[in-house]
């Protein structure tokens, strides 16, 4: 199993949202988050006062899946989530060990 | 001559006292019904009583003769409207402007401190405030005969700018009553967020009776037009006044008395408090512009009750004081947009409020004086000289005046007191100053008029500054001026107040 989790522009959620739909994917974790990579951040001024804003607001989207969706996944954000300019965020993949189904039981692939 | 005068007068207020008038159209009237009556009054008067105490005699005959003024019902309908104008102004205008630009754990702090400024001040002017401010006295300081209102009727009556024109007295009580609010209210901004509830109550109320009070006094107190009526009686309403209305300081809504006063008080407040916890390090980010902007609206349509109804009558002078407060605020509100846009910044919301404000607060005490032009050019020249203040000065003298207090009212007022002075030319297009002997607009005489501007400009600095200094330094050992550093950083909202402004 794999987990992937995404850091995406805001306003791409839902494309993203629903190209992961229509590969199939049942289910995904939401994030409003801040952060800063080579996009940067940009500067606010307030009546002289400059302020540089480094943490810009991102959306991180989680989804844990089998293993062969791994390559459709991360086809289908990289394709959704891009606009082509700076600060289209990353995709990162981890090993997913176990997973429970809280309410019957079930683990491993069955309870995805 | 001297009698002539005073019968003059006399004819005046009988003549025209039930109907509303200006100089300019009624002059003729007033002095062709003079010409008739003359001859009557006099020969009665030198019957009546021996050479000599002819003098003395004629106030006599002006009492007993004149019937009671009523007041005109649509300027005291005006006067209401202005009243609530200005309360709408401080609550909820300028609570909502500081408001959006206090981080979001302070926001209630400070709508607590405007709104409970104002519900102090409206007791405390009641009980002692218009008494000391608005009774003879010292040329400094009232005296207590009106305490808690002693003497007022529904049929007492206030002076107005027009010989026999009057108001009710209870609605000049409240209309000042709104400026004794407001003017403390100022205050809050330069200390916000990290002073003590209970040390910014006790604050305002010793800086409202040794600064506010006084300086309304000294600007603002006289007998009112009808007393003058010759050179004999000019000097008596001269000496009875307050010390700067004496000199001839022109102050049309408060630009000494409210912003200078204020924006001294927030330096200073500034200074002894010190800088916020993480000033200059952390983001102290205005955490709603929308609601500033809000405030400021808010603001400006108050503040036509505030300028236009300085005039305390609606006639052409309250339509002047209208007219200057847009075009002021406008052009001021433009000039501070084009300094941040010709400079390195954007056009910014935040700064098209503060020019309206500083525009306002330049306009305040020249807008029934100056003409439309000279409006204009107050408000253009005001915001970049408020914004040199606030975005260079404060940051080269260091010291934390949260939300401008001292670089917008101090220095906008400061401005626009001198400005009235040169504006007030009727060679500029001013209206001039109202001679109540002549009954005529007296003649301008730049350095004289200069020097009491200047005199009224330096008396609101030096005794706003004293006054707050020794206030916060009582206040200070009495109850400590400032939130615990804890306190500070978890926000005044929670810590002083018990609530939150926003639950996400």
């Amino acid at each position: 199993m794999k987990f992937v989790s995404a850091i995406i522009k805001p306003f791409k959620l839902d494309e993203v949202r629903e190209a992961l739909s229509n590969i199939g994917v049942q289910g995904i974790t939401v994030t409003e988050v801040k952060g800063f990579g080579r996009q940067k951040g940009h500067t606010e001024l307030y009546r002289g006062a400059e302020y540089v804003v480094d943490f810009l607001p991102k959306v991180k989207l989680e989804v844990a899946i089998k293993d062969d969706m791994l390559d459709q996944v991360v086809d289908a954000i990289e394709k959704s989530a891009a606009t082509g300019k700076i600060g289209d965020g990353k995709i990162f993949v981890f090993n997913l060990e176990q997973v429970y189904r809280i309410r019957t039981g079930e683990t491993g692939p069955d309870a995805l | 001559m001297k009698k002539f005068l005073s019968v003059l007068s006399l004819v005046a207020v009988l003549g025209l006292g039930a109907t509303p008038y200006s100089f300019a159209e009624d002059l003729p009237e007033a002095a062709a019904a003079t010409v008739e009556a003359v001859a009557d009054t006099a020969a009665a008067v030198a019957e009546a009583v021996p050479a000599p105490a002819a003098e003395e005699a004629a106030p006599v005959a002006e009492a007993a003769a004149a019937p009671t003024p009523v007041p005109n019902k649509g300027d005291s309908a005006w006067m209401i409207v202005a009243t609530i104008l200005v309360t709408l102004m401080v609550i909820p205008g300028l609570a909502l402007f500081y408001g959006g630009l206090v981080r979001q754990k302070n926001m209630l702090s400070v709508l607590m401190q405007t709104f409970v400024i104002f519900s102090l001040m409206a007791v405390l002017w009641t009980v002692y405030g218009y008494s000391v401010a608005f009774t003879g006295g010292s040329p400094f300081f009232g005296g207590l005969g009106k305490a808690f209102l002693a003497g007022v009727t529904p049929e007492s009556l206030g002076a107005t700018f027009s010989k026999g024109v009057y108001i009710p007295e209870y609605l000049f009580v409240a209309f000042q009553l709104t400026f004794a609010a407001i003017t403390p209210a100022l205050i809050i901004g330069a200390f916000a967020e990290r002073m003590k509830f209970s040390a910014v109550l006790a604050f305002m109320v010793i800086w409202f009776t040794f600064a506010y009070l006084p300086m309304a006094h000294m600007v603002w107190y006289w007998d009112g037009p009808d007393a003058i009526t010759d050179a004999a009686s000019l000097e008596t309403v001269v000496a009875n006044a307050g010390w700067l209305w004496a000199k001839g300081a022109l102050d049309f809504a408060g630009g000494t008395v409210v912003h200078i006063n204020a924006g001294v008080a927030g330096l200073v407040a500034a200074f002894v408090l010190g800088k916020r916890i993480g000033y200059g390090k952390e983001a102290m980010t205005p955490h709603s512009l929308t609601l500033t902007m809000v405030g400021a609206s808010l603001l400006w349509v108050g503040w036509y009750g505030f300028n236009a109804g300085s005039n305390l009558e609606a006639n052409g002078y309250a339509a002047l004081a209208l007219v200057n407060t847009t075009i002021a605020t406008a052009a001021a509100t433009l000039s501070w947009m084009f300094v941040e846009w010709f400079g390195k910044s954007k056009p910014s919301m935040l700064g098209a409020a503060s020019g309206a404000v500083a525009g306002l607060v330049a306009i305040t005490p020249a807008c029934g004086f100056v003409g439309p032009v000279g409006a204009i050019i107050i408000g253009l020249l005001v915001s970049p000289i408020c914004y040199f203040f606030v975005t260079k000065v404060k940051y080269m003298l260091g010291y934390d005046d949260a939300l401008d207090v001292f670089g917008v009212h101090a220095i906008g007022g400061i401005f626009g007191a001198l400005a009235t002075g040169v504006f007030v030319n009727p060679a500029l297009g001013g209206a001039g100053v109202v001679d109540y002997v002549a009954n005529g607009v007296a003649a301008y005489d730049f350095g004289a008029q200069m020097t009491a501007q200047v005199t009224a400009v330096v008396t609101a600095i030096v005794l706003s500054a004293v006054v707050s200094f020794i206030a916060l330094k009582i206040v200070d050992v009495l109850i400590g001026l400032r939130v615990s550093e804890e306190a500070e950083r978890e926000g005044l909202d929670t810590t002083e107040h018990g609530e939150r402004a926003y639950h996400a």
